[in-house]
Formats: C-alpha cells, sequence, structure tokens
C-alpha cells in the first residue's frame, strides 16, 4: 500500500463560525482516520521521534497500538512518560518536537504524532471506567509549588513511585496557565480538570490557596515533614514597554486579559469579572500568548483585532499552526511596527468626563531589519519619520514575563540569575538542598512541553535523592 | 471552604467578619490583605486585614458594601461558609525605627488603619491617630482607636459628630504647631491620600500611602494593579501586590491611580444594583 504523503487533516470548526465562540477550534480525529493516520508511521528502527519529545514517549510503540484500534493501549503507553496527555496532544508545539525529527518526514508529511496521542488521551477519558492502580506508598513526602504543567508532572512521576506528594496551588483552582492562559478554544478546561482528578485519584494532594513564600515559607515545608520540594511556581510579573500612556484605562497585559477571560470567566454573557469587549483592540507581541489574547479578543466581539510585532512573519516566535488559525478568523497582522505611545482621551474642559483616561489610539513606527544580532536574529530597526496611529480602544501586551520574586525573596540560599530565574544544575537541584525547580521559573516564558521535560527531570532527580538518602 | 465565624455590621454599609483561616492568622501582619471569592463563580476581591487571632485561627476583615461581590459577601450568615480566602499578601507595613507616628485614616480605610495604630502602641511608639467619616451614621471604630492612641482626633465632613471638616485640618494644624512625625501614614479614599501628602509635604515629613487597586491573582501574576511611582523624575511602574500595598505618598501619582479605579465604574454599578435585586427577589 502506497504511503499517503500528506499527514490527514485536523477536522476543525469553520473559521467564520469559531472567531464568534469559544469552543475547541479542532475537533479531533475519528477512530477510522486515527487508524489510517497511525498506519502512516514507518515503525523505524531508530526512533528519532522518541528523542524529539521532551518526556520521551514510546512514540512508535503507542502508535503500534493505535494501527489495531487498541486505543487504550496506546494511552496505557502515552501515560507512563505524560502525566498530562490530553494537553500535550493539543498544545505541544510538534512540528518542532517529535513530528521534526519523523523519517517520514523527510520525503513526506510527518505522522500527526500530536493528533494521535490526542485522540488516545481523549478515548480514555471517554470510555475508560477503570480506576487506575493506586501506587505502593514508600513513605516518603514531597511537596510541590504550583499546579501548573512542571508541578503537576512532577507529581505524577513521584506519585507513580509511591511518594505521598501535596501540590500547594496560590490560585483557586489547579492547572496554572493551563487554565488561567490558554484559552478554552484551544484547551477546554474540563481537560485540564480530568487529568488533575487522575493526579488526585493516584493519591495527589492539592491545596488550593496556598501562597509558597507567603501562607507557608519552604522551610516551613520542611518542618512539617516534606523531605523534598519542587518549585514550578510560573512565570511572573507581565513586562511592559515602559512607553508613554501605558496606564490608561483599556491598556492590560496578556496575562491579565488572559486571566480575566479564562480563569475568571469573563468571555460568559453576563460574568462577574469585567472585561473590556468589542471595538478595536490592538495586540502586541509575536508569540503564543499574543495569539491567543487576540484571538480571546475577537471571540469577546471586537470588531476589528490587530497583531503588532516588530519583526517579520519569518521571525514570528508562535506556533505556525496558530498563526494560521489567526490569519484564517480574520485577525490583521501589522508587521515590522513598533508601538511607541499609547494615545488616551483627555477632555480639557471636562476633567470628570466619564471617557477621561479611556484609550483611543496606538502610535506605532514602522520598522525594517538591520544587521544580525548576537544571536543571529535581524534587529529590527525603527524608520524614522515613519509613525502612525492605529485606532484602538484596548491594547494586550503580550511581550513575556519576568519571575515571580515571591519565593526567592522568602527562601535563604536560593540563588536566582540575573533574570531572576532560579538556578538550577542538570537534575532540576537548585543552591539549596532537597529544593528542585523547573519550568517558567527557571527559564522564564517557555513552552507548556518543556516545562513538563522539567518537571520529569526534577522527579527522577528528587526520587533519586531520597532513595540514597 | 472558609467559615464566617462571627459577624458584626459596623454601620449600614460596613460590615467586619472573622473568617476561620487558621494559616492566614498565623502570618498575617497589618497592612497585609487576603483575596476571598464568595462563591465558585465568583469574582476575587482584595481585603486589607483587620486583624487576626492566631489562637483561633481566626482573620478579621471590614468591608464597604459598594459592589455586587461585596453585597453578595454581606448575605452570607454567620457560621456559613465563602469559596476561597488566600494570603496573607502584600508586605506588612514597615514598623522599622519609627518612634513617634500619625494615622490618618478615612471612611471605611480606618479598619486597615487600625490595626496598624495597634502594632505601633504594642511596639510602644506614641500614636496620634487621626479618623474622618463623612458623617456621624458612618463612623466606626473610635473604640477601637481611642484604645491605641495616645492623642485621637475624630472628624466629620458635616459636622454631624466630633469635629466639623476634613482629616487634612487638624494634620495640618499639628505640623504647623511645630509637631513632628517619624512617619505619616494614610489610609481611606485616594483622594484623601493625596491632600495628606500635600499637606504633610511642606514640613517634609515622610507619608506612607496604603494602595487598594483593581486586582486579580494578587501575587504577582497579572499586572492588573500596577501603579506608577515618580522616582528622581523618572516614571517607575510598580505593582500593588508584591511591591505594595504601602508606597511613599510622595511618589506616587494619585491622579493616575484614580482614573486607572474607575475602569469598570459602570460594571460595578450595574453588578451591585443586580446583586441587590437578587438578594431582595430572595427573601
Amino acid at each position: 500500500m502506497a504511503i499517503n504523503p500528506k499527514k490527514h487533516e485536523m477536522p476543525s470548526q469553520e473559521p467564520l463560525v469559531r472567531a464568534h465562540n469559544f469552543n475547541e477550534v479542532a475537533l479531533g480525529y475519528t477512530a477510522e482516520i486515527a487508524v489510517e493516520e497511525a498506519q502512516r508511521c514507518l515503525n523505524c528502527k531508530n526512533r528519532p521521534c522518541v528523542q524529539g519529545c521532551p518526556v520521551n514517549i514510546a512514540i512508535p510503540d503507542f502508535i503500534s497500538k493505535m494501527k489495531t484500534g487498541d486505543f487504550e493501549g496506546a494511552y496505557q503507553i502515552i501515560s507512563q512518560s505524560s502525566a498530562l496527555p490530553a494537553v500535550c496532544g493539543r498544545v505541544c508545539p510538534q512540528e518542532s518536537q517529535c513530528e521534526s525529527k519523523c523519517t517520514l518526514g523527510i520525503k513526506f508529511e510527518p505522522v500527526g504524532i500530536g493528533r494521535l496521542e490526542r485522540f488516545a488521551a481523549d478515548w480514555h477519558n471517554e470510555h475508560s471506567t477503570e480506576a487506575p492502580k493506586m501506587p505502593e506508598p514508600n513513605g516518603h513526602k514531597v511537596a510541590i509549588v504550583g499546579a501548573g504543567p512542571s508541578g503537576l508532572t512532577c507529581a505524577g512521576d513521584l506519585a507513580r513511585k509511591g511518594y505521598k506528594v501535596s501540590i500547594f496551588e496560590a490560585l483557586h483552582t489547579a492547572g496554572g496557565v493551563l487554565v488561567y492562559g490558554i484559552p478554552e478554544f484551544r484547551l477546554p478546561k474540563a481537560i485540564v480538570a480530568k487529568e488533575v482528578e487522575g493526579l488526585k485519584a493516584l493519591g495527589v494532594d492539592v491545596e488550593t490557596n496556598v501562597v509558597i513564600g507567603k501562607t507557608l515559607t519552604i522551610d516551613e515545608l520542611f518542618e512539617d515533614g516534606y523531605e523534598a520540594v519542587f518549585v514550578g511556581s510560573g512565570a511572573g510579573l507581565p513586562n511592559f514597554m515602559n512607553i508613554p500612556g501605558e496606564s490608561y484605562k483599556g491598556v492590560y497585559s496578556a496575562n491579565e486579559f488572559l486571566t480575566r477571560s479564562n480563569l475568571m470567566k469573563a468571555y460568559k454573557d453576563d460574568p462577574v469579572t469585567p472585561i473590556m469587549k468589542g471595538g478595536k483592540v490592538a495586540v502586541v507581541g509575536g508569540g503564543n500568548v499574543a495569539m491567543d489574547a487576540a484571538r480571546t479578543a475577537l471571540r469577546l466581539g471586537a470588531e476589528h483585532v490587530y497583531i503588532v510585532y516588530r519583526r517579520s512573519m519569518e521571525e514570528l516566535p508562535a506556533r505556525k499552526e496558530e498563526v494560521e488559525h489567526a490569519i484564517e478568523e480574520g485577525i490583521d497582522f501589522r508587521l515590522l511596527q513598533n508601538p511607541v505611545e499609547v494615545l488616551g482621551y483627555n477632555n480639557p474642559e471636562n476633567p470628570r468626563d466619564p471617557k477621561n483616561g479611556f484609550v483611543t489610539g496606538l502610535r506605532c513606527i514602522k520598522m525594517e531589519l538591520g544587521e544580525p544580532d548576537a544571536k543571529g536574529r535581524r534587529r529590527p530597526v525603527p524608520i524614522p519619520g515613519s509613525e502612525f496611529v492605529l485606532d484602538v480602544d484596548t491594547v494586550v501586551i503580550a511581550i513575556g514575563t519576568s519571575p515571580n520574586p515571591l519565593i526567592k525573596s522568602t527562601t535563604k540560599g536560593l540563588e536566582v540569575n540575573s533574570h531572576g530565574g532560579i538556578i538550577v544544575n542538570e537534575e532540576g537541584l537548585t543552591s539549596r538542598q532537597g529544593v528542585y525547580a523547573g519550568g517558567d521559573a527557571v527559564t522564564g516564558a517557555a513552552t507548556v512541553i518543556s516545562a513538563m521535560g522539567a518537571g520529569k527531570v526534577a522527579a527522577k532527580g528528587i526520587d533519586e535523592y531520597l532513595m540514597g538518602k | 471552604m472558609y467559615q464566617i465565624l462571627r459577624k458584626k455590621e459596623l454601620n449600614p454599609t460596613v460590615t467586619q467578619m472573622e473568617i476561620v483561616a487558621p494559616l492566614v492568622a498565623r502570618k498575617a501582619k497589618p497592612g497585609q490583605f487576603i483575596i476571598l471569592r464568595v462563591n465558585e463563580e465568583g469574582e476575587r476581591i482584595p481585603l486589607t486585614v483587620a486583624g487576626t487571632n492566631p489562637a483561633e485561627g481566626t482573620v478579621k476583615i471590614i468591608f464597604q458594601i459598594v459592589g455586587g461581590t461585596t453585597a453578595l459577601l454581606n448575605a452570607k450568615k454567620e457560621g456559613e461558609y465563602i469559596q476561597d480566602f488566600v494570603g496573607p499578601l502584600g508586605v506588612a507595613t514597615h514598623t522599622d525605627g519609627i518612634k513617634k507616628v500619625c494615622i490618618v485614616g478615612g471612611g471605611v480605610g480606618c479598619a486597615i488603619a487600625m490595626p496598624v495604630a495597634q502594632e505601633f502602641h504594642r511596639l510602644g511608639a506614641e500614636v496620634t491617630s487621626i479618623i474622618g467619616f463623612r458623617s456621624k451614621d458612618l463612623l466606626i471604630l473610635e473604640d477601637e482607636f481611642r484604645a491605641c492612641s495616645d492623642r485621637l482626633v475624630v472628624m466629620t465632613d458635616d459636622g454631624s459628630y466630633a469635629r466639623h471638616g476634613n482629616v487634612t485640618v487638624p494634620l495640618k494644624e499639628m505640623l504647623e504647631a511645630g509637631e513632628t512625625f517619624d512617619m505619616i501614614i494614610t489610609i481611606g479614599p485616594l483622594i484623601m491620600m493625596k491632600f495628606v501628602t500635600l499637606a504633610a509635604k511642606p514640613f517634609g515629613v515622610p507619608v506612607t500611602v496604603s494602595m487598594n487597586p483593581i486586582m486579580i491573582d494578587g501575587t504577582g501574576m497579572c499586572g492588573g494593579c500596577r501603579l506608577t511611582l515618580i522616582q528622581d523624575g523618572k516614571r517607575v511602574t510598580k505593582f500593588a501586590c508584591v511591591d505594595g500595598p504601602d508606597f511613599n505618598g510622595y511618589e506616587v501619582d494619585f491622579d493616575e491611580a484614580m482614573s486607572r479605579g474607575r475602569m469598570y465604574f459602570d460594571f460595578e454599578r450595574h453588578a451591585y444594583e443586580e446583586t441587590c435585586n437578587l438578594l431582595k427577589g430572595g427573601n
């Protein structure tokens, strides 16, 4: 049988329909498509895809199960390596990881590994009724700070080894960026909740409303009998551009805009947490978070949404698939443009005018790409005299975050780098004995799967440390 | 879930509750705040801690009924539960080296000023308290302030109780009479804190203000609570949730903070009316 050169398309909501709802964009393979796609896998000997996966899922093995329609068997193989298969199948940048290494991809399109992973996980969640086997307790207690991707992964790996794991989460819901950051239309919150339930079924405790560094310190966790701590406290304070007008009403950080919509459910019809809806919106930045913010704004009812990015399409750091989705939905990409000032309304006649202080526009300057910088990326340079104004009501700034200071400032002997990221060795160990860290708290803003990879590394490090004690 | 152990109406628009939250009670210091959600679908609102009882495991909060969430919270009865209660957040009020302090509180801000005054009193500092209210009906915590202050001045804007006028009047008189303080700490409406700062400026007395901007997570993640400080002529962005809520009054851009505070004014008023109608309907 000849191999289909293309991977099977992901069934999706029509762009102009989905641009007005918060339901998931990608609908998932059917069982028939999943089996057909699985059959494209060559099951090659050197298995390069496994090396491309930050958590080293036995990809050809799970795909072999899928070829025969054994979806539960496929899920079981994935879950040996990944604590969050339904999440990863949706948000991993497979095109630059497993799928980029696929042997089939040399000649044709690679196997749709991510789509198959998603199918297996969804199939399991829908059909499996079997409770997971509770691991034999090994008598050791580990604390995890933050219930985001790195913390959940670390917790899952340790719980499966028999550790008594408690996760401490600052917010009222577990999931971290999976619930406050990534929108419903890309990752339904019910899926995150289901994955967290799965961990609880393994005996993991999740304590919400506990801010480590404030409610309890890391030293107190040790006093309470925890023998090791993993810090996965995530991204911190949002960066702003430091241009005039950033305090006008209608300027949001992407973190705030997305948190209001996702975690606080401001996207609902009659929300209790307010958000600015409608009008014209400019999102500044070119990463996945910028794409999420722009597409959220559109779904909240914006008439027009711009992405303002200072480099060109080629340098845009967001996943290709997300950029394509955004373009299909009608997001207006303004490339090689950079904001210089946020404009606001000021009525000099009436200081009590209710419109005072609200955003009216974003002054930008056109850019061109100059000489490559140290990293080889061509540096954007402003073109003198090219300033212009985008007429907008809302500006969302999605240009990254700086690590949260809470833990560093309350934990003696925890070393951080010049950017405020916690310093760890290759096992995830920090400068404090028994304290491990990973995810955005270490690297600054990165991907869900890299955080999960770090959680996995730290779980191994913690296991070796406590078993060697 | 967090139980409301005791509830007391301080005046028709201000309520005091003691919430069972042992971990917060053990840690909270004057000047810090908590974030709560009343129910599963509720919004997160910050409230400054008005006192703690670590032995009992309770945290005291005092709030004014101004919007949908505070109306909903006020509808909860003693013995009932609220969904979420997290803290203590923010940096505690600095007390080091302050031997003589003037606490200036306005309206419901007095609820936050009270534990600060009590803390200075406990540390042996000389405490002058000036507390102001719009009218006699809105007066709260007079006895509590009297108990922890070496000198107490009560003001009402309309003259319906104690001295007539706003809080800057007695403050100016004291400063003009040559009185000095190591620190003036002012907590209340932004406009009041701005004018307290302006009143103190000619005398060079340091002023600490307690900012209470719109917040969501309260842990240094969303950036919604940002405010601008003017330091050496430069505008610097700070976050009230992790850098504050206390700031140097001379550096705060009050006008910007006042404008940002009104961002959801229409939404809030609508939510308040909706909630009140809903609560009335339920009775």
